[in-house]
């Protein structure tokens, strides 16, 4: 079984449309039932937009603990306020108050209560799903806005994926992966065989390619880059290719703007699926080759 | 004033804003910019400040003084995140793991806990040609946490911008005078200049990297762009500021692509359109190249001004 990572660095350079179209792409081919979907960007969860799946199965996840001060016994000593180091006691009105969104869940206060009057609560953070998608199984979850550990709930979501894969004898698992290079990227990087990052030519894209690139190899991960919106700018795409063969990286093509991609996802369908002869489409099918001869034929 | 720049779904032109509004401003404000995208920061890229100022950032990690260490173990019993560890004759700390709240160092009988930087990332800072006051939080490679590196950003204020910011606060403060809308008493604390436009460039997403952004904040302007993907991420921060309690405008990026759901919600949901830019190849052709949006279309800079002024009565009222 392989896991393939769909990364990016720059938020909005495509990755979710390139995973639905690899997801349609894999179900029409020699791994049909052999794929397993999980979408890892739990804070802006969009594969199931263009996926449409069937829920089977949810549940609570449980964040950490936030601190909860009993007004009845608190003395407003205000030694709570004192050892919090994430601003998130405040003084309102002669009463100290926690901010549930900015308290860490340290628990730093309740030791320090001299009149024991802070306890800690269990949150309920998000929801987790396993649903059946058009393409096949899929894995998902959503963080509740503003919440905490998204790293852990990207976690429960690759293992799960992970482990019916295996017990299925599955030979891929898609993961399409979160912007930035913080946790819940270390999260969706771990245990993948393969990392394809989806860059834009743009200044900002180029930058922000580079910094999840060296993530990626950070974590001693096999990467390869795709360009979408290769022709917005010229330069910047030829400045891709050449950092990635100075790093020997591979590029593994160059995808076209095309607006059939935004009329794709208000369709809620892969664009690959939308208009197969759309030339976006196109360049994704060849990607997509190339990506899995590298990912089931090497070794 | 305070407005934070965030969107939800990433590339809908976060950064494509908050530089034209930063640079806009400008022309009658003393502006801060903090770029808070600490993992993909990219303002730099578009504003080139002279990043002359620069601080090294993370949390406060517990260290050990195996002299006076009787391992009792009441350090590893109250931290939360399973940090320490005593095994044995060894009280061992886990650097990744640890939150640096503190705890174990005050709970600790024999004081033979104390705490070193570990450093997470940098803050970088300088002014830009226009006048702009810049700072950045860039986030070191391998590391999970942005949130600590956010949160020294906000109270971050080096004395050299202080005194740069104080001379053009000085510059525009006859201007200022004669504009009644800007109430010097509602800002107050962290780094903003007392009488000013700070502008944060947020994160993508909706988790706690951009809560920390908007903690404080006094106005967030929601960039997204009509499509189902814009729309579902818009939603989610949208329901933040709700729960933060801080006004909320709309700017609709790419104007023209997709759907009009956007709009429907943003009527449905009382959440005011600021701001519609249209989907224009020579735009995003501009911006790839690193030009801000007021530079490549100067036609902007009215827009944008007016935009200042729209959240400014808003915030006001």
């Amino acid at each position: 079984m392989k896991q393939l990572v769909i990364l990016s660095g720059k938020g909005g350079t495509g990755k979710t449309s390139v995973t639905a179209a690899f997801a349609h792409l894999a179900a029409q081919n020699g791994l049909a039932g052999k794929v397993i979907l999980a979408d890892a960007d739990v804070d802006a969860a969009n594969l199931e937009l263009v996926l449409q799946p069937r829920l089977l199965e949810q549940q609570d996840f449980k964040g950490g603990k936030v601190a909860v001060i009993d007004q009845d016994t608190c003395a407003s000593c205000g030694d709570c306020q004192a050892v919090c180091r994430f601003d998130a006691i405040n003084y309102v009105d002669g009463l100290y108050m926690i901010d549930p969104i900015a308290c860490d869940g340290c628990a730093a206060c309740v030791y320090q209560c001299p009149s024991e009057s802070i306890s800690m609560r269990e949150q309920i953070a998000g929801k987790f799903y396993f649903s059946e998608s058009r393409y096949g199984p899929l894995y998902h979850a959503n963080l509740f806005p503003g919440q905490e550990n998204s790293g852990k709930l990207v976690t429960l979501v690759k293992q799960r994926a992970r482990l019916q894969a295996l017990d299925e004898n599955r030979e891929l698992v898609i993961v399409d992966g979160p912007p930035g290079i913080g946790c819940p990227v270390i999260s969706a990087v771990s245990g993948a065989d393969l990392a394809l990052i989806v860059a834009e030519p743009t200044v900002a894209g180029v930058h922000d390619m580079r910094r999840a690139l060296q993530t990626v190899q950070h974590f001693g991960m096999r990467a390869m880059v795709c360009i979408n919106k290769a022709d917005i700018y010229p330069a910047g795409a030829e400045e891709i290719e050449s950092f990635c063969r100075a790093s020997g990286i591979e590029t593994v093509g160059r995808i076209p703007f095309d607006v059939t991609v935004t009329a794709a996802m208000v369709a809620g369908e892969a664009v690959t699926a939308f208009q197969p002869d759309a030339p976006s489409s196109v360049a994704i099918a060849a990607v997509w080759e190339r990506v899995l001869q590298s990912l089931l034929l090497k070794e | 004033m305070r407005i934070v720049v965030a969107s939800g779904k990433g590339g809908t032109g976060k950064t494509t804003v908050a530089t034209s509004l930063a640079l806009a401003a400008a022309e009658r404000e003393a502006v801060r910019v903090l770029d808070c995208d600490v993992e993909a920061p990219n303002a730099a890229l578009f504003l080139h400040p002279d990043l002359n100022q620069r601080k090294e950032v993370g949390i406060l990690l517990p260290v050990m003084d195996e002299a006076l260490c009787t391992h009792c173990g009441k350090c590893a019993e109250v931290c939360e995140f399973h940090a320490i560890a005593v095994i044995g004759k060894k009280t061992l700390v886990f650097p990744e793991l640890c939150h640096g709240c503190g705890s174990c160092t005050l709970v600790c009988p024999e004081k033979a806990i104390t705490e070193r930087l570990d450093v997470m990332g940098v803050l970088e800072s300088g002014m830009t040609a226009s006048g702009v006051n810049f700072a950045r939080g860039l986030m070191n490679v391998g590391e999970p946490m942005a949130v600590p590196i956010i949160r020294e950003l906000k109270k971050w204020n080096p004395a050299s911008l202080r005194a740069a910011v104080g001379r053009v606060a000085e510059c525009i403060e006859t201007k200022r005078r004669s504009n009644p809308l800007i109430d010097e008493e509602t800002a107050s604390g962290e780094s903003a200049p007392r009488n000013g436009i700070e502008i944060r460039d947020a994160p993508p997403g909706a988790s706690c990297p951009v809560v920390e952004t908007m903690r404080g904040a006094d106005f967030l302007l929601l960039v997204t762009e009509p499509t189902p993907f814009g729309l579902h991420d818009l939603k989610q921060v949208a329901s933040i500021a709700r729960e933060l309690g801080i006004l909320v405008g709309v700017v609709i990026n790419r104007d023209g692509i997709g759907d009009d759901a956007v709009e429907k919600y943003c009527a449905e949901n009382g959440l005011p359109i600021l701001m519609k830019i249209p989907m224009e190849r020579r735009f995003a052709e501009a911006i790839a190249s690193g030009k801000t949006l007021v530079d490549a279309a100067p036609e902007y800079r009215p827009a944008f001004r007016a935009l200042l002024e729209d959240i400014t009565v808003r915030f006001a009222a």
